[in-house]
């Protein structure tokens, strides 16, 4: 496993090779040869993919699957269940992660400690904590008081979502103003001079030049974080929220199997991260960058 | 205090108070979170090997196992592992006609943490391995170590404040994870915490409670980690120094 050193690439071992008799011509680099593409079709791959087939083969065949059309319909709610949840609360999350990013990079201390210490907090505890600490907390605590119970509130603070939406907005806001922080501090001083030197106000430079540079310089990171709370979406199940976890916990429970709805779903959340990274991959391509 | 915050006398550390057993499930929680994180870094090394160095079926697998890891939730992975692979095992031990053993639920839990935090910290091993210089893993062949030696002397040594960020980062994720083993039922720190704000019913005395633990968890984390950097960076020039 630890076999062998570097295999240096021919051209590479070229160029330092020529680095050494060529002296101050080295300096001008060799144009960048970009290595061959690994084709899909070499002989291992279609090795692994006939025994990857011949796997899936033997999960249909030798596997009971045979419940599956009795719960397909509620398997694509518990589906739309998950999405709903990723994308209110990574929307919400954001709108609240780019002002507490911002006032730790330019904000006053008054406003800079709160937010700082607000993200300390919150990524220093496991969500799974927080969640339980909104709905069984927080819940029981509302429950004491009679003015909550009569308020228009109460028919939705009775229920569980809105404390799954609660607390994987607070993850999901603190976890990317981490990231927005220092997205904003990344942005070059220099753009920022230049749009107060066209006399734009401060709000005009925020809108037009810091925040979309901002989020351009963010936007690879953005995409991991959203893998990462399409995976801690599930945990809302845990608070009764029926989402695709509820739903295949739910199948397991009637069907007394172990794996094969654990496997479906693990096939589901794979599908759902490969459409996520697709997606992000096609926006980064949308915006226009110099490339060098 | 009594008056203000009655539920408080129940965080004692003695019976009836609770905060022997939130002690007890916070120092499994750690020894989880520490096991896990080994193992992890083990597989990690491992995988990172051979990835960069190994043949092309070992690389395609291992982008397997990485790629599957990293896109299957968590709770799932434990969920499937640790049912799978006490299952696994004792079939296993069937086929060799031994009698069924009774997996501890730690051993469980530490082989499904170390099996998560080994695909991440593949990718940031791999990262760190490729950011030194070929010329001293050159070097260090040319002087006739083995590819064992190589790696101990200085691969490893060499990687570490590339890849120290990135291991702290996983360490943080590694403490975190271990919560999501309530789910299957081993009694740590959060699970210990439902049962006794279940049980007295003062459900926010104790998650604020356990918060503070966990937040303290990663706040001396955090003092370590510093410290180790430091001593790993000793000698390098400061990020954004020209030479």
């Amino acid at each position: 496993m630890t076999g062998g050193g570097v295999d240096l690439k021919p051209a590479q071992a070229d160029a330092e090779g020529g680095s050494l008799i060529l002296g101050d011509e080295a300096l001008i680099l060799p144009a960048y040869v970009p290595p061959k593409a690994r084709s899909l079709l070499e002989p291992h791959r279609l090795f692994l993919m006939a025994v990857f087939a011949l796997l899936v083969f033997c999960a249909i065949w030798f596997m009971r699957w045979d419940w599956l059309p009795k719960y397909a319909l509620r398997l694509v709610a518990g589906i739309w269940q998950t999405l709903l949840m990723l994308f209110s609360t990574a929307i919400v999350g954001f709108l609240f992660a780019v002002p507490i990013g911002l006032v730790q990079v330019t904000g006053p201390r008054l406003l800079a400690w709160p937010a700082k210490i607000f993200c300390t907090v919150i990524r220093g505890t496991p969500l799974l904590l927080q969640l339980w600490l909104l709905y069984y907390g927080l819940g029981s605590i509302f429950a004491q008081y009679p003015e909550i119970r009569s308020s228009f509130l109460w028919p939705y603070l009775r229920q569980a979502w809105p404390y799954g939406f609660a607390a994987l907005t607070i993850s999901f806001a603190a976890y990317e103003a981490e990231v927005m922080r220092g997205a904003f501090a990344g942005v070059p001083r220099g753009e920022l001079e230049a749009a107060r030197a066209f006399g734009m106000g401060r709000f005009t430079m925020f809108r037009r030049i810091w925040l979309p540079r901002a989020i351009h310089r963010a936007l690879p990171t953005l995409n991991g974080e959203t893998v990462l709370q399409l995976k801690s979406t599930p945990l809302v199940a845990t608070i009764t929220v029926i989402d695709v976890y509820a739903v295949v916990s739910r199948i397991r429970q009637d069907t007394y199997l172990t794996y094969e709805p654990l496997l479906l779903l693990a096939l589901i959340y794979i599908c759902l991260t490969g459409g996520l990274v697709a997606a992000f991959r096609f926006f980064e391509r949308r915006i226009p960058t110099r490339r060098a | 205090m009594d008056g203000l915050f009655p539920t408080l006398q129940l965080l004692s550390l003695t019976p009836p108070g609770w905060g022997g057993a939130l002690i007890a499930g916070l120092v499994a929680s750690l020894e989880l979170a520490v096991g896990g994180y080994v193992l992890g870094l083990v597989i990690g090394i491992a995988a990172a090997f051979g990835k960069l160095y190994g043949g092309p079926i070992l690389r395609d697998l291992m982008e397997i196992y990485t790629t599957l890891v990293r896109a299957v939730p968590e709770l799932v992975l434990i969920l499937l592992l640790y049912y799978a692979g006490t299952d696994a095992v004792n079939q296993l031990l069937a086929l060799l006609s031994m009698p069924a053993v009774d997996i501890s639920g730690l051993a469980a839990g530490i082989f499904v943490i170390g099996v998560v935090q080994g695909a991440y910290s593949t990718e940031v091993l791999r990262g760190a391995i490729l950011a030194v210089s070929p010329g001293q893993i050159e070097a260090a062949r040319a002087y006739g170590m083995s590819p064992f030696q190589v790696m101990r002397r200085v691969t490893l040594p060499a990687m570490l404040p590339h890849a120290l960020p990135g291991l702290a980062n996983l360490w943080m994720i590694a403490t975190k994870d271990t919560a999501l083993l309530a789910v299957v039922g081993f009694s740590e720190l959060t699970l210990t915490t439902r049962q006794a704000a279940g049980t007295t019913k003062a459900y926010m005395t104790f998650y604020l409670a356990a918060g503070v633990l966990y937040l303290a968890v990663t706040l001396v984390s955090n003092l370590v980690i510093a410290v180790i950097e430091r001593r790993a960076k000793r000698g390098t020039p400061p990020l954004g120094a020209t030479s």
